[in-house]
């Protein structure tokens, strides 16, 4: 690839956006599936993983495409995880002097960023042989492909889980049983078996719409 | 140097190593001020909060300062013991058996009652819970409470630090009408408890709700000798 290539030439537009549709990183390469369960059962976290998972994802990214004509191949691994753990404790750190609340909110998910296997997965596929810029773009991209299904799983799980929207109440509360209404939350939604539903039936819609996608 | 050998792996681990100390030791050690600094305010805003005073973190210091009216330490016996309440470690405090103890007590003047504030420490499902439960001056009836956690999850488990939790406590008794220290319960539909003395579990938060539960009985049950005494003052 030479160094004249635009920034955002048809190829490296394809590495930003192909993991929001055909190569999601979620629904099609079946990565951080694990979190998606977790933290979806409000938009709230949802958006904000999403955004640390991207950040971490887009800048672990980079220095592991900067390094990887150095990094040794029988630890490459091990090199892997030590610069995504860094990132993250950094990220902690500094949220925690400087902006309390919102590493209040992070808690247990900062811990779940280094174990996402997204981030793994795609720096041993994608940064450990490409450089610097169509790394980052992969990062960002693979990113907002996994916020974007999160956030699809947190609107129906906290609608009809808790009848709420980024913790206002969409369902009028005249509506519920207890009320003399005719409603009630299905406690399915708030547990995590019906994230993996979810999932199934994003993964089910994707197939039938994109027939590229369905396998012999 | 050939990539693959040995000795390469050997200095490329140590010395990715050793940077990556260097740079997590050296953002540690001069962030620790400012973390520091956002614990303890956060402190103080939980403190008022648990006496329904709501602050930011700008004026928690100033407000928090204002509106104490004294604080000290005690025993399990309820005796007066030296140090400065607010520099307990609930934390540390949690190892000590019931005797060796430390107790802090907040006293605040709400509208010319006096409230008492109590701190708690206890397990949740994934890490640590704690809180502050003020009670009106007959040592009983709850007038405020307030709760927070490391790790319990989100929408579940980490409902117990929303305020639609946190009211469910307001007016609540943890004696009954003989006079016996039952805490509160934190009841299922299906649990038989007087409703003065219980508040709704969270659906989906199980352990957590047992563990706030347990936390209420340990730390507020190490004050009994406590309550006893001011009362009959």
């Amino acid at each position: 690839m030479s160094d004249k290539e635009s920034l955002f030439s048809k190829k490296n537009k394809a590495i930003l956006l192909n993991p929001l549709s055909k190569d999601n990183p979620v629904t099609v390469q079946i990565l951080g599936i694990c979190s998606a369960l977790a933290v979806t059962a409000q938009l709230k976290p949802a958006i904000v993983m999403a955004i640390s998972v991207t950040v971490v994802l887009a800048f672990s990214s980079v220095i592991i495409s900067l390094l990887r004509n150095t990094i040794p191949n029988r630890i490459r691994i091990i090199v892997q995880l030590v610069v995504i753990a860094t990132l993250v404790i950094i990220v902690d750190q500094l949220l925690k002097a400087y902006s309390y609340n919102i590493s209040k909110q992070l808690s247990v998910f900062v811990g779940l960023i280094i174990t996402n296997c997204i981030l793994m997965g795609r720096l041993e596929a994608f940064a450990l042989g490409n450089k610097p810029w169509q790394s980052f773009l992969d990062g960002i991209g693979n990113g907002a492909g996994y916020g974007m299904i999160l956030i699809i799983i947190a609107f129906f799980r906290e609608l009809f889980g808790s009848g709420s929207l980024f913790g206002l109440r969409i369902i009028p509360e005249s509506w519920y049983i207890i009320n003399g209404g005719f409603y009630s939350n299905n406690g399915m939604m708030i547990l995590p078996p019906m994230a993996l539903i979810i999932v199934g039936v994003i993964i089910w819609v994707q197939r039938s719409k994109n027939k590229d996608l369905i396998e012999n | 140097m050939d990539k693959n050998s040995n000795k390469y792996i050997f200095i490329y681990a140590s010395v990715m190593v050793i940077l990556v100390a260097a740079v997590l030791s050296i953002a540690n050690i001069s962030l620790k001020s400012a973390q520091q600094k956002n614990i303890s305010i956060e402190k103080k805003q939980n403190i008022l909060s648990s006496v329904n005073i709501e602050s930011t973190t700008k004026n928690a210091d100033e407000l928090f300062n204002k509106k104490v009216l004294k604080s000290y330490i005690i025993n399990s016996k309820g005796e007066i013991l030296k140090g400065d309440a607010f520099n307990i470690d609930m934390k540390k405090e949690k190892q000590y058996a019931i005797e060796n103890k430390s107790l802090p007590v907040y006293e605040f003047s709400i509208d010319g009652d006096t409230k008492y504030v109590f701190p708690m420490y206890g397990a949740g499902l994934w890490g640590p819970i704690w809180g502050y439960i003020s009670l009106d001056s007959d040592l009983n009836t709850i007038y405020g409470a307030t709760f927070d956690h490391a790790s319990e999850t989100p929408g579940l488990g980490a409902e117990i630090a929303t305020k639609k939790f946190q009211k469910q406590f307001q007016g609540k008794k943890i004696f009954d009408d003989q006079e016996k220290f039952v805490s509160i319960t934190v009841a299922k539909a299906n649990e038989n408890v007087p409703e003065q003395h219980s508040v709704d579990a969270i659906s989906g938060g199980t352990l957590t709700s047992k563990g706030l539960q347990k936390m209420l009985l340990n730390d507020l049950g190490a004050y009994r000798a406590f309550f006893k005494q001011k009362k009959s003052e």
